[in-house]
């Protein structure tokens, strides 16, 4: 049985790590390439890469970022941040993505999803879900959180799957940047609905909240920032602390 | 001089990547003069079994591969194309390894995923290809199908059945995990390779 992965996210805006609360306010935490190899060394089963510049000259700079990543970090990472044309897929693969993550892009054509992974594969392919609890309903969200659809969760990464993502990276936008937790009766919902990988992604604040996750919420993979940018728990630290909780991990 | 076979089945960026950093000199090419007097052969790949076969035949490429008799390694379709034939598109593969790649089964009760993808532990380790490694290291996987355990197998692992992680046969060697991906315990299996096989 595979091991459940530990991935650090990093937020990139014109080259240069970022990260939010809850997507505002971002603080510098510093260069891309050197935290993912810092990452890497500690034990970091994946890394994910996601910019969040909004212009043309920070997509350029990602690019060339992306080039960097892949010739110096030797475990998988995945891109993501306004993927929407198969010219961008195309682009993030020759720069040495062994993944990329679509999110807003997907919502809005999902015929996007069949056409990347039938040209690259399900396993290039990361359906990024945000959402979020409207009167009890969990509902997509768009563009970094700021637009509510009516798409509904379970059923569109359902949708996704059949469609042939990869992987699933749900972020509860209620949650994330708040260290209160993951929804893990959701992502148990989501885990018992799909057959692919499921990664959480968004309110990890403690080892407790990530053992939690991958157990009752039988996620494959957690994905963290803020805990892990501001070193409140290095990854060594947290892998050895699941292992000591019977989860299988990478040690 | 290593050859990295280019048979144009997605991107090789990674294995180049990951021999760039070992400082390794190598050439990537789909040219039989070259591939045959290279001193050692890389076959990687990613993509579906019966066109990835294609290509190589379209290229006049599979009776020099199986010709080799230099050190070749083939990593994931790589190897599974040099396996005697692929459940997956039902193709007639190489055959220079004696076993056939079969497709997994998910389970949601025990937990198996299909595609096989993440990290996971290698045991019964033989050949210098993993010298060095642990019984129970991990390395990096993504597939869907696998060789079935065999004589020439070398490594195994499992995900809802065992199946060869890696297989040897004289001068021929394949992973099924990805080397390029797979941190410093992969650079180590890249480096046996250039240096003890």
């Amino acid at each position: 049985m595979v091991a459940k992965r530990i991935i650090p996210c990093l937020d990139v805006k014109d080259g240069r790590t970022v990260k939010g609360v809850n997507f505002v306010g971002l603080k510098d935490v510093g260069d891309a390439v050197e935290l993912g190899c810092r990452y890497a060394l500690e034990g970091a089963d994946e890394l994910v890469y996601l910019d969040i510049s909004a212009t043309c000259e920070g997509r350029k700079t990602f690019t060339s970022l992306v080039e960097r990543i892949a010739q110096n970090i030797n475990i998988p990472f995945t891109v993501g941040g306004g993927i929407s044309t198969m010219d961008d897929a195309a682009r993030l693969l020759d720069a040495g993505a062994d993944k990329i993550s679509i999110n807003s892009a997907a919502v809005a054509n999902p015929d996007i999803i069949d056409q990347i992974a039938a040209k690259y594969g399900s396993q290039f392919l990361v359906l990024a879900i945000d959402a979020k609890q409207v009167d009890g309903i969990w509902r997509i969200t768009t563009h970094g959180g700021n637009k509510l659809t009516d798409k509904e969760l379970i059923s569109w990464a359902y949708e996704g799957q059949e469609r042939g993502a990869g992987e699933i990276l749900f972020t509860s936008m209620d949650h994330d940047g708040t260290k209160n937790g993951y929804p893990c009766e959701t992502y148990a919902a989501l885990a018992d609905k799909l057959s692919i990988p499921i990664i959480a992604s968004g309110g990890a604040g403690s080892v407790d909240d990530i053992v939690k996750v991958l157990t009752e919420g039988k996620a494959d993979a957690a994905l963290a920032a803020s805990i892990f940018h501001y070193g409140e728990v290095s990854i060594a630290e947290l892998k050895k602390e699941l292992q000591k909780r019977d989860i299988k991990v990478r040690l | 001089m290593i050859a990295i076979v280019d048979y144009d089945t997605g991107n090789l960026c990674s294995v180049c990547n990951a021999l760039l950093r070992l400082g390794v000199e190598f050439v990537v090419t789909d040219d039989a003069e070259i591939i045959k007097s290279a001193d050692k052969v890389l076959l990687p790949g990613v993509g579906e079994a019966s066109s990835a076969m294609q290509k190589l035949r379209e290229r006049g490429l599979c009776d020099v591969i199986k010709a080799l008799t230099q050190p070749v390694l083939g990593i994931c379709i790589g190897m599974q194309l040099m396996c005697r034939r692929s459940e997956e598109g039902n193709a007639e593969c190489l055959g220079i390894f004696d076993t056939e790649v079969k497709r997994f089964v998910a389970d949601k009760k025990s937990g198996v995923k299909v595609p096989h993808m993440g990290w996971n532990e290698i045991r019964n380790l033989k050949t210098p290809l993993l010298a060095g490694l642990k019984e129970g290291d991990f390395l990096y996987f993504v597939h869907s199908f696998a060789p079935q355990i065999c004589d020439e197998a070398i490594a195994v692992s499992e995900n809802g059945r065992q199946f060869a992680a890696a297989l040897n046969k004289g001068n021929f060697y394949g992973t099924q995990f990805h080397p390029e991906k797979s941190g410093t315990i992969g650079e180590q299996i890249l480096k046996n390779f250039i240096e003890h096989c």
